[in-house]
């Protein structure tokens, strides 16, 4: 693209002040979180996030959350996927407008429409804040749909199956050892993007009365808003290094391809 | 083959599909039919219960949020995009702009209310600057949490939401559509005018109305942030489920939340036929 100075000047001054307004708060906030009397500075509100019990509680159960999530997501959605390619080609569009679907309908939604469902759960398998995993794995099902779809389609699968099957291999051997193996950039980006939409989920567990992460530093803010400061900052900056590392390895499935 | 063989493999899909039965669409059609349902018996009581003064004002409330950051996010958000994309396909800058973006669009929420009350809430890093050094009173009566404070701490995910989605529109502007039009005389203005922004629209307004559905249906940020009242159409629906009693219908929340089904739908409709426009274009 074909640069006058003057574009130059006007480039940097506004992408610094984008950098203000996108990087000001999160400095702020990292500055709150280690106030303390009189100007001076103190890293209390940040030992509280292993220290208070209650939070530390909530962080477990958001990363047990969003392992879980994971786990249920890839079980469900990699042997559909790989088999609807394979097996059942004209179901490709159903599944894909069912994945994205979620998209459609807010998380608020499905919220106000599921109290009946999460009462069977909760009389199965009884009242636990891991019980969010089966509507998470719905809230995360389009990204991970996106991510996973666009690993299937770089590689040419029903050669692959095919030739496995040829040399006798079993369904599961194809989808477990051959096309499995060929997609794992595609499945990483979709466990990441999944671990990272978990750990900020808000609406769903607030309304459900559960008590993860997001639920416990609302909470917190009307009490001690150093902490749940502190416990929002680690959790943004947590995010970013999962999706930053997400794009590193999307980058290298491109050169990989190509 | 006979039919039945036909479709076996298609049992396979069982698992997925009654997953889903279960955790996306009874979900949904619980709402659709609370909606229009009161004691097991159809009514349309919880549908006119949304002309109510309360219900009316928090859905003009919420179209005023949902188009106000939207239109900000979406300028803004192309601008962005077009200063990234004009440092080069895999600079570093891209991918750490793109990688906060998605931070900030997707996973933010409850930590962004946060970051605002941080920094000009009542105690905020800046109110106490400005108060301490020069005197000045940022925070006012509180005005971040009312509606320009939501609208500021909106746009703090929606431009992010716009790199997101306007990033590819930019990235099939071809260098070559470029040299065309200079060869044929074009200015740098004519290029714009003529050649990119008329390209460029239907992705830019697709994108405008996905932020526009995306701040329609956000809970978490309000949520976090007004704790008095419920201006906006979410924070009813949750005051409807918390109390189960209000305005006299127990299934206003089924009917507001019918309500945003519908609102949404439509804008993510119109957002689908766009977005069929500019694949012509950029691929």
């Amino acid at each position: 693209m074909r640069t006058s100075p003057a574009f130059r000047v006007v480039r940097v001054v506004l992408l610094l002040l984008f950098a203000v307004f996108f990087f000001g708060p999160l400095l702020a906030m990292l500055d709150f979180s280690t106030r303390g009397t009189n100007g001076s500075r103190t890293w209390a509100a940040w030992a509280n996030l292993v220290e208070d019990p209650e939070l530390n509680r909530a962080i477990v159960a958001s990363l047990l959350l969003s392992l879980f999530t994971v786990v249920l997501m890839l079980l469900l959605l990699v042997p559909t996927m790989i088999w609807v390619r394979l097996r059942v080609p004209r179901a490709t569009r159903l599944l894909e407008f069912l994945c994205l679907l979620p998209l459609t309908i807010p998380a608020l939604v499905i919220v106000v429409g599921i109290t009946n469902v999460y009462q069977w759960v909760t009389y199965f398998l009884g009242d636990h804040v891991l019980n969010l995993t089966f509507v998470y794995v719905v809230l995360v099902l389009p990204f991970a749909y996106r991510a996973i779809e666009s690993a299937l389609s770089s590689i040419d699968a029903t050669t692959l199956a095919e030739a496995a099957r040829s040399l006798g291999a079993g369904w599961g051997t194809v989808i477990g050892r051959i096309i499995v193996p060929n997609i794992w950039s595609g499945l990483l980006s979709a466990a990441f993007i999944s671990v990272a939409l978990v750990l900020g989920e808000f609406t769903i567990a607030s309304l459900l009365n559960y008590e993860n992460m997001q639920v416990v530093i609302a909470l917190l803010g009307k009490s001690d808003a150093n902490t749940s400061v502190a416990a929002s900052l680690a959790a943004i900056a947590f995010a970013f290094v999962l999706l930053l590392l997400l794009s590193v390895v999307g980058r290298s499935r491109r050169t990989e391809g190509s | 083959m006979s039919r039945l063989a036909r479709l076996t493999p298609s049992l396979a899909l069982l698992p997925f599909l009654l997953y889903l039965t279960v955790f996306l669409l009874v979900p949904t059609v619980t709402v659709v039919v609370g909606a229009f349902a009161e004691n097991g018996r159809f009514t349309l009581a919880n549908i006119t219960a949304l002309a109510d003064p309360v219900a009316l004002t928090a859905l003009r409330t919420s179209v005023l949020l949902s188009a106000v950051s939207a239109v900000i996010g979406a300028v803004f958000g192309a601008v962005l995009a077009y200063l990234i994309v004009s440092g080069g396909q895999a600079s570093w800058l891209r991918r750490s702009v793109i990688s906060l973006s998605g931070v900030l669009a997707q996973c933010g929420g409850v930590m962004l209310a946060f970051a605002f009350i941080a920094t000009i809430g009542y105690s905020g890093v800046l109110t106490v600057w400005l108060r301490d050094h020069l005197g000045i009173d940022i925070f006012g009566s509180g005005w971040l949490f009312a509606l320009p404070g939501l609208i500021l701490v909106y746009a703090y995910f929606q431009i992010p939401l716009m790199v997101i989605v306007f990033l590819p529109a930019l990235d099939g502007i071809k260098p070559q559509w470029r040299e065309a039009s200079v060869n044929l005389g074009a200015n740098g203005w004519q290029y714009w005018t003529q050649v990119a922004f008329p390209l460029l629209r239907p992705a830019f307004l697709g994108a405008t109305l996905l932020l526009f559905a995306n701040a329609f249906a956000a809970y978490a940020t309000a949520a976090a942030l007004v704790s008095q009242g419920n201006p906006i159409v979410p924070l009813l629906i949750r005051s409807g489920l918390s109390s189960e009693v209000l305005l006299g219908h127990q299934h206003l929340a089924y009917a507001l939340a019918f309500e945003m089904i519908v609102v949404v739908a439509a804008v993510m409709g119109m957002y689908g036929l766009l977005l069929r426009r500019t694949a012509r274009w950029l691929r």
